[in-house]
């Protein structure tokens, strides 16, 4: 009787979650999916009309722009969560060791991770301004730069600044992340390591490493489908810039600045078919680390 | 395991006397690096917002806020609509947190606790819908606000930032709700409460902490939020501050106002660190449960 009860109020307790995820999510996305095969425009000046896979063939066999921001994406997820990742364990392992003052390490880190990325994007674009900037500025005299830079003017260091202020601000969670999953791991076995004579390196690669890979995974899927789809920090601070455009900088610009609704819904599907192809993998090869 | 074994450790700890101090040194110089790497930018973004404009772009320039100024705030709150765009974000992140928590707690409750068997399929439906990437609705999102009627308003944003509140509450609540004691709830139910009591009378007060911290972080990530509130506003009638601060402009293109983007960046970013900081354990568990419950 109880148990009918539960699950009575169970569904009476979720349908209000699920109608608006239905609203908000499923009927948006199902008007995506429609549009991506429409010619439309986002005003709908005039109706739209159906043309079956034109805007997918089109993506796929013209559209150099698309490719464009696509490799910019696939660059700046690489390197910004390779980074991120290495910044962030040593910074969990040097919060986790014990020291005076690891309260205050901490609290330090979560100050970026505070920051609003627009906010982060404009303070760091005033450091990297190229004449008065504090980078240029100190970097000249302090004789680290020969000359002054226009870090986000000159096309071999724009996309690596952007990566530095996505480093800078997201290292925080990384690091708040490993740290838990570092505070699973039994100290004992450490205690039996340093009987058995092991130095802190081995014991670092032989059983921290292993240990922290659970962690380490959804720290590294959750961190990778964010930088996919990355937009504030290279929209604020670069614009549409063909040199820095990630995918959905690019999506944005065709369905907003060419109210192209059609052909915008279409890149939007293929962001959604990346996103899931990196989940696939992701999932596919955790599964087999479990099953090994 | 016996003590013969553990001297001779000792006495090498001993004898390493020096590595053992260039050890701890290089360690010291790491956690001031982290500390000053970490806290630098964000500084430096508050003495420029007090910087006069011609120390701002001195040549020369000064870690302290000399000479001191209040201009550019008073020039943020004159000039632009500044005051509005914080009243708005407030609005907007706030009403969104309150209702993700109203029918985040609901349904959390329901996966966390009661028989409910197609409980797994929401449960991933919900995780999905966490790591689901904006722009991939941003179309559909603005013919939908268009077909409502509520395209540049508050509850166009509210309704659209429901996208990424309600999953994340519903998903982070439900792992406080499991992490309750299930004898609390038995008693209730011995005492004869019905499930809906038990969870307003018993079980809601226990999520308290739970909330807070919840709601905190789905409000910082409302309060944060840019693409929607850049794509769904006109004007200054719904626009927030995240918009606000990335199209700051000068009275010419040429000429960026750094001392006022600075001042608007700390006015807004000031009561997140403050919220944060007092914070800050609850925050790493809700961050971390969220994330390492998965």
């Amino acid at each position: 009787m109880l148990t009918v009860r539960q699950t009575r109020l169970a569904w009476l307790l979720v349908t209000p979650t699920l109608l608006v995820v239905a609203l908000v999510a499923g009927y948006p996305l199902a008007q995506v999916f429609y549009y991506s095969f429409h010619k439309a425009d986002i005003a709908f000046v005039e109706p739209p009309v159906w043309i079956g896979f034109r805007n997918y063939i089109y993506l796929l066999t013209q559209d150099t722009e698309f490719r464009e921001a696509l490799w910019n994406t696939l660059k700046f997820t690489f390197f910004s969560v390779t980074l991120e990742t290495i910044l962030g364990l040593a910074i969990a392992l040097v919060i986790h060791s014990n020291f005076k003052g690891r309260g205050l390490v901490r609290t330090a880190i979560l100050i970026p991770w505070a920051i609003p990325t627009v906010v982060s994007a404009q303070m760091w674009k005033w450091m990297l301004n190229d004449i008065y900037g504090v980078i240029n500025v100190m970097g000249v005299k302090l004789g680290l730069l020969a000359n002054k830079i226009a870090f986000l003017a000159n096309p071999a260091t724009v996309l690596p600044s952007i990566i530095a202020v996505d480093v800078w601000k997201t290292t925080p969670f990384m690091a708040l992340l490993l740290l838990a999953g570092l505070q699973l791991i039994p100290s004992d076995i450490y205690e039996a390591a340093d009987i058995d004579g092991a130095s802190k390196w081995q014991q670092f690669w032989s059983l921290t490493l292993p240990l922290l890979t659970p962690a380490l995974v959804v720290a590294l899927i959750f961190r990778t489908l964010d930088a996919l789809r990355v937009f504030d920090v290279i929209f604020v601070m670069t614009g549409v810039n063909s040199a820095t455009r990630s995918l959905a900088v690019y999506n944005r610009q065709q369905l907003i600045d060419f109210q192209d609704l059609g052909y915008g819904s279409t890149i939007s599907v293929a962001i959604l078919v990346i996103i899931f192809i990196f989940v696939f993998i992701y999932m596919r090869s955790v599964g087999r680390g479990v099953n090994e | 395991m016996n003590r013969a074994q553990a001297i001779p450790l000792r006495r090498s700890r001993a004898s390493k006397g020096l590595t053992y101090w260039v050890g701890r040194v290089l360690f010291y110089a790491l956690v001031v690096f982290i500390i000053v790497y970490s806290v630098f930018p964000f500084y430096w973004a508050v003495i420029s917002s007090f910087k006069t404009s011609d120390a701002l772009f001195s040549s020369n320039p000064s870690f302290l806020p000399l000479p001191f100024t209040l201009t550019h705030y008073q020039n943020v709150f004159s000039g632009a609509a500044f005051g509005r765009n914080l009243l708005n974000s407030l609005v907007v992140a706030g009403l969104a947190t309150l209702l993700s928590l109203v029918l985040g707690v609901l349904a959390a409750y329901a996966l966390g606790r009661l028989r409910f068997p197609p409980r797994n399929a929401v449960l991933y439906l919900v995780l999905a819908m966490t790591m689901f990437p904006q722009v991939s609705v941003l179309s559909g999102m603005f013919v939908l606000l268009r077909q409502l009627n509520i395209f540049n308003t508050y509850w166009g944003l509210i309704f659209s930032y429901l996208l990424f509140t309600l999953p994340f509450t519903v998903w982070v609540l439900t792992g406080y709700f499991r992490g309750l004691p299930r004898e609390l709830e038995e008693a209730a139910y011995v005492d004869g409460a019905t499930p809906m009591q038990t969870l307003l009378q018993v079980m809601l007060p226990l999520t308290g902490p739970g909330l807070v911290t919840t709601g905190l972080l789905a409000f910082i990530a409302a309060w944060n939020e840019y693409l929607f509130a850049l794509t769904f506003t006109i004007g200054n009638q719904a626009k927030t501050v995240p918009v606000a601060i990335a199209s700051f402009g000068g009275a010419t293109p040429f000429e960026v106002p750094w001392g006022s983007i600075m001042a608007a960046s700390v006015i807004v970013t000031v009561p997140l660190v403050i919220l944060v900081l007092i914070f800050q354990q609850r925050i790493v568990a809700g961050l971390t449960a969220g994330a390492v419950k998965g």
